[in-house]
């Protein structure tokens, strides 16, 4: 073996972290949010300046899961070209999975006191809890759960889908019904899992209430973990051979197929880690802001996310987390200041961004908008001998 | 009675079998009502550079749909290397057992560098875990800078396919079937929008490959089947009008009033 290559085995995944400008830049902001946004919270006065309130730390919190759930449709989309538009869906079974938990866990501290069941069954006059419930008393069980449902759905949907050589337009349009089927089935009672009003009134998280600044920032620096780990663990499926094959399948899938790649493998393959990553997001998602009801399976919601990707720039992950906080700042903004005024301007933003920033808002920086370091390079150097002859 | 019957063509197929890497025979598509194949029979032989010919509609881009594994037939053999049936298997069976196809339209990675692009055509590791931990090993680097050679695309490795020319775009296609290491090469129509010099050039290429592995080209430019100097199929409304050198099947009436005449 020559040099060349035993110079990649030894540093493969520092070598291509380092190479990415974007991702060193977003995992920094995320250690720094990680570290300062919690102690200006807990250990600055409020008094000063710099403190953080905890409304603001939730919200920033809130924001880190849907970057998540962002970077999952990125994943899928921007490198593989499957345009998911029910990834709401994954989400929303993720955070179902820690509702559940969560649920649990309030004991015999409901309206009705029942130490096994939660308030909803008792209303519904149930006398033990279904199947399915059990095992959520466990914390470990709920995670287990928040990313097994969800990649478990994608598989057995992304087969039956890929197989039969299902793309494009029509894709989107069955993801689409999938997340409406699971909107319905989560809205009826006999479902057993709250019906309409979902999960909710939840007490505390292995033991810390859902209340306390410290359990709020714990899920803060959490958020930021998880966000930080599925950057690094997308980035690296997409520095690889397989990532390759992925964007070959979104320009050229025949030429994919006879060249003697199973496509459908590779589209399932990343379609169900995507969805576990949605899972993820929903779980961390569900104890910050406390509820979880069958809303979060409208099939508008799943295409919000795509907006999101599709503002911050396709195809950069990056791009999708700087999108998601975009779009939700200026959705938190316009819902407060004239909430009438919301879905025109997220309209109008969709079609300003698809019609002017074709590569999203990452796509108008410089030094993120080419595709290369080489062009790049021209392209600074023609404008400086044009800066020269002026 | 159908004994005595049945194994006299029986023994004439196994014996025509025995020496071809690709054996069509007897093979029939209908596409809504169209009959896009009818009863078509031709085989090529290991190492041979076989030109196929005929106008548009004659069922050339079916019959390379059906060997790769795209279309089924309705009826008909086609066996690769006398042994493996083709019409069972899909597209990504077929290029593994070492067909490779290279389309109309030149189709290659556009985002992809023309090293990547060689790169992914690399024979061995399809499974998808394979490609996740995949790492460039020195015999595939080899490889791939032989084949830049060879396709003329050595100074643009690092260019993305998609800044290339359009003849370089076909090149760079017939690269990646290489990298594949076919045992057997279905080209259809390389030099489609070619300039005349790329032309040449690309027979020249074709015939260099040709003494490797067998190809099989399909072609209406009737100056670049003579600048390739080989056999000649002649396709007909689905079915083989007539066989043989360029001179001799020009000479055929019948290919004079269907095509060449014309």
């Amino acid at each position: 073996m020559t040099d060349y290559s035993q110079k990649y085995q030894m540093t493969p995944v520092v070598g291509w972290l380092l190479k990415d400008r974007g991702g060193m830049i977003l995992l920094t902001i995320l250690i720094a949010a990680a570290i300062l946004v919690p102690i200006g919270n807990l250990l600055v006065p409020e008094t000063s300046s710099f403190h953080v309130p905890t409304w603001m730390l939730s919200l920033l919190g809130k924001y880190l899961c849907y970057a998540l759930l962002a970077l999952s449709v990125d994943l899928i989309w921007g490198f593989c070209g499957i345009l998911s538009l029910g990834h709401g869906a994954f989400f929303a079974l993720g955070g179902y999975a820690m509702g559940m938990y969560l649920m649990r866990q309030i004991g015999d501290r409901g309206v009705y006191g029942n130490p096994e069941l939660p308030d909803f069954m008792v209303f519904l006059n149930w006398t033990e809890l279904p199947w399915y419930w059990y095992g959520f008393d466990m914390f470990w069980f709920a995670i287990v759960m928040a990313m097994f449902v969800p990649g478990l759905l994608a598989f057995v949907f992304g087969f039956l889908a890929f197989r039969s050589r299902v793309t494009g337009v029509y894709l989107s349009i069955i993801t689409q019904a999938m997340t409406y089927a699971l909107l319905l089935a989560f809205f009826r009672n006999d479902m057993g899992f709250g019906g309409n009003n979902g999960l909710t009134d939840f007490k505390d998280l292995l033991g810390y209430s859902l209340q306390s600044d410290g359990t709020r920032a714990g899920l803060f620096v959490a958020s930021c973990v998880f966000l930080g780990i599925c950057y690094i663990v997308a980035r690296g499926i997409t520095q690889s051979r397989l990532g390759k094959v992925l964007i070959a399948i979104r320009d050229a899938e025949s030429r994919v197929r006879f060249t003697g790649y199973r496509v459908e493998y590779y589209k399932l393959f990343v379609f169900t880690i995507s969805a576990v990553m949605a899972g993820i997001a929903g779980a961390l998602y569900v104890p910050q802001v406390g509820i979880i009801n069958p809303g979060e399976f409208a099939p508008a919601l799943s295409i919000e996310i795509v907006i999101w990707v599709a503002v911050g720039g396709r195809g950069t992950l990056y791009g999708a987390v700087l999108g998601a906080f975009i779009v939700n700042y200026a959705k938190t903004f316009f819902t407060g200041v004239m909430p009438d005024f919301w879905l025109f301007f997220l309209g109008g933003l969709f079609i300003a961004v698809t019609l002017l920033l074709p590569k999203g808002v990452i796509g108008a920086v410089p030094a993120f908008g080419a595709p290369d370091r080489q062009s790049i390079l021209s392209s600074m150097r023609k404008r400086l001998s044009a800066g020269g002859k002026a | 009675m159908s004994e005595a019957m049945d194994i006299k063509p029986d023994a004439q197929v196994k014996s025509a079998r025995a020496e071809t890497i690709l054996y069509v025979d007897g093979v029939s598509v209908t596409f809504d009502g169209f009959r896009a194949l009818n009863n078509l029979s031709f085989y090529v032989e290991p190492g041979e550079l076989r030109a196929i010919i005929g106008p548009n509609g004659a069922g050339k881009t079916t019959m390379m749909d059906i060997i790769t594994g795209k279309t089924r037939p309705d009826t008909g053999d086609v066996l690769f290397k006398s042994e493996t049936d083709l019409t069972k298997l899909d597209e990504a069976d077929i290029a593994n057992l070492g067909i490779g196809r290279k389309f109309q339209k030149p189709t290659v990675f556009e985002s992809h560098t023309v090293f990547d692009n060689l790169l992914l055509a690399c024979s061995g590791g399809r499974g998808v875990f394979k490609a996740l931990f995949h790492r460039l090993s020195s015999a595939e680097k080899i490889k791939i800078e032989k084949t830049l050679i060879t396709i003329m695309l050595d100074e643009k490795r690092d260019e993305l396919a998609a800044n290339l020319s359009h003849g370089q775009k076909q090149w760079l296609e017939i690269g990646m079937l290489l990298m594949q290491e076919p045992e057997l090469l279905l080209v259809d129509e390389p030099v489609a929008g070619m300039t005349d010099s790329e032309t040449e050039e690309t027979a020249k290429l074709l015939r260099t490959i040709a003494k490797e592995y067998s190809v099989v080209v399909v072609e209406h430019d009737m100056e670049f089947v003579r600048d390739l100097d080989c056999k000649v199929t002649v396709l007909h409304e689905g079915s083989v009008l007539a066989e043989g050198r360029l001179d001799h099947v020009q000479k055929d009436p019948r290919v004079i009033e269907v095509y060449l005449g014309r």
